[in-house]
């Protein structure tokens, strides 16, 4: 069905617009990630739809929005997100501790490349507030999931 | 509708591509500079995203303006009537100082400093990415920014523009790693070089040596050296000097004077020779000055 993409789509830039809303600097380094987990969601729902290809675009988006230099969370993002449709068949049988788990792993693994990047490029230091949005990120994660869960299925998007 | 047999390349090509660009486009950008102005069409292309993420704050700001009570209001005007009053008798002050100033340069043969043109600019986001410090404002091309333009708020300069899209443009504040800024003590001319740290209240003066003339709360200004920043704005005091006889230099870190953290209006500058119509020069503000009193 032609609609049916759609609604992926929407869901990707509504994640790009939460990922650069502003916010006071107190909230602001608890952000979670959404767009990592929005793509996590549909890699894992729909691996033939939202893969790498995706998540390298979306990470270029970002890239721009940021002012990183390009090509840093493209590739952060495309990493995770190759782990998930790799094992698409694995994470869906999972409960949703330990779903949460994985996607606790992969946020960290994110920050972790985005800061090696970073690094490489530009000489940041290291400060531990950059694993902090992980935090929320897990706790967001059933949340969303059930979210995505129930508009996946009342617009059968397949 | 999943395919049994799925169609192109491979999952793990895919990835493997994908890596190997993403590694190219970091190198090109980092090290090529002619690609500035590829991002510049890249930006205009990502600005509506922009302005929508900025919609929920213009939003509890109308609202705020307009439930906001008369009583804050009257307040509030009787408080900008009073500051300007105090502006201008400080700037009617300024206008003599300055005629007697280029006077003087004039006797000595010295060039007489050039009249910078200002425009207002508007916040629009902040980047949350904690890796540097970067800030987006409402004026673009059309308004014709340029690469490299310093910035200021009212209290002293912000930082510089490293970005320019069709109608915003990407800040680099002082604060950032990557920035560092020529910079003057006003009390005795001793010229260093204030760089960055990564947080928003602090910078770092490089390579001071133990013997420098140099005090707690010393006022530095631009050095005008190294054509980005103008000459004689405020940049910060200096806050802690630990000198260390052990380490080559002594360790001096200053505090902005513009209050980064909670930056809203922006002024950019222009030299007087490239500067827009709209741009307003202090000598405008003189004869609005004169006006009025004349009115």
């Amino acid at each position: 069905m032609p609609g049916n993409n759609t609604f992926i789509y929407i869901c990707i830039i509504v994640g790009l617009i939460l990922q650069i809303i502003p916010m006071p600097p107190q909230i602001d380094i608890y952000r979670p990630d959404w767009l990592l987990m929005i793509l996590c969601y549909w890699s894992m729902a729909l691996p033939n739809r939202v893969s790498v290809g995706v998540a390298a675009i979306c990470g270029l988006t970002l890239d721009i929005l940021y002012g990183t230099a390009l090509g840093v969370h493209c590739f952060a993002l495309t990493i995770p997100i190759f782990i998930v449709s790799a094992n698409y068949q694995r994470l869906r049988n999972q409960s949703m501790l330990q779903q949460a788990f994985t996607i606790m792993v992969l946020s960290l693994l994110y920050h972790l490349i985005v800061y090696w990047l970073q690094y490489w490029l530009i000489n940041t230091e290291f400060r531990w507030r950059f694993f902090w949005p992980t935090a929320v990120t897990i706790v967001l994660w059933p949340w969303l999931f059930w979210l995505l869960r129930k508009f996946r299925r009342k617009f059968r998007v397949s | 509708m999943n395919e049994v047999f799925p169609r192109g390349p491979s999952l793990l090509t895919r990835f493997i591509l994908i890596l190997v660009f993403s590694i190219i486009a970091m190198i090109v950008d980092t090290k090529v500079d002619s690609v500035k102005t590829l991002r510049t069409y890249l930006t205009s292309f990502v600005s509506p995203l922009q302005y929508i993420a900025d919609m929920p704050g213009e939003v509890l700001n109308w609202s705020a303006s307009r439930f906001t009570s008369r009583q804050n209001m009257l307040e509030e005007n009787e408080l900008l009537t009073s500051q300007i009053t105090l502006l201008n008798g400080e700037l009617q002050r300024l206008a003599a100082l300055q005629q007697e100033n280029n006077n003087l340069r004039n006797l000595l043969d010295a060039p007489v400093r050039v009249d910078m043109h200002k425009m207002i600019a508007e916040l629009m986001s902040i980047d949350n990415n904690p890796y540097s410090h970067q800030i987006v404002i409402n004026k673009g091309t059309l308004n014709d920014v340029y690469l490299g333009q310093a910035i200021l708020d009212d209290n002293g300069i912000v930082g510089q523009v490293v970005e320019v899209g069709t109608t915003n443009s990407r800040v680099l504040l002082i604060s950032d790693v990557t920035h560092a800024i020529p910079i003057r003590i006003s009390r005795n001319n001793v010229r260093l070089v204030a760089s960055g740290t990564g947080t928003l209240n602090e910078l770092k003066l490089q390579h001071v040596p133990h013997s420098a003339e140099i005090r707690e709360g010393d006022l530095l200004i631009s050095s005008g050296l190294g054509n980005v920043f103008p000459e004689g704005y405020p940049v910060g005091i200096i806050d802690k000097i630990v000198s260390d006889e052990s380490q080559p230099f002594a360790e001096v870190s200053v505090k902005p004077a513009a209050r980064l953290d909670r930056l809203k209006y922006l002024l950019l500058l222009w030299p007087e020779d490239i500067a827009p119509e709209e741009a307003v020069a202090s000598s405008d503000l003189y004869q609005q000055l004169e006006s009025q009193d004349a009115r």
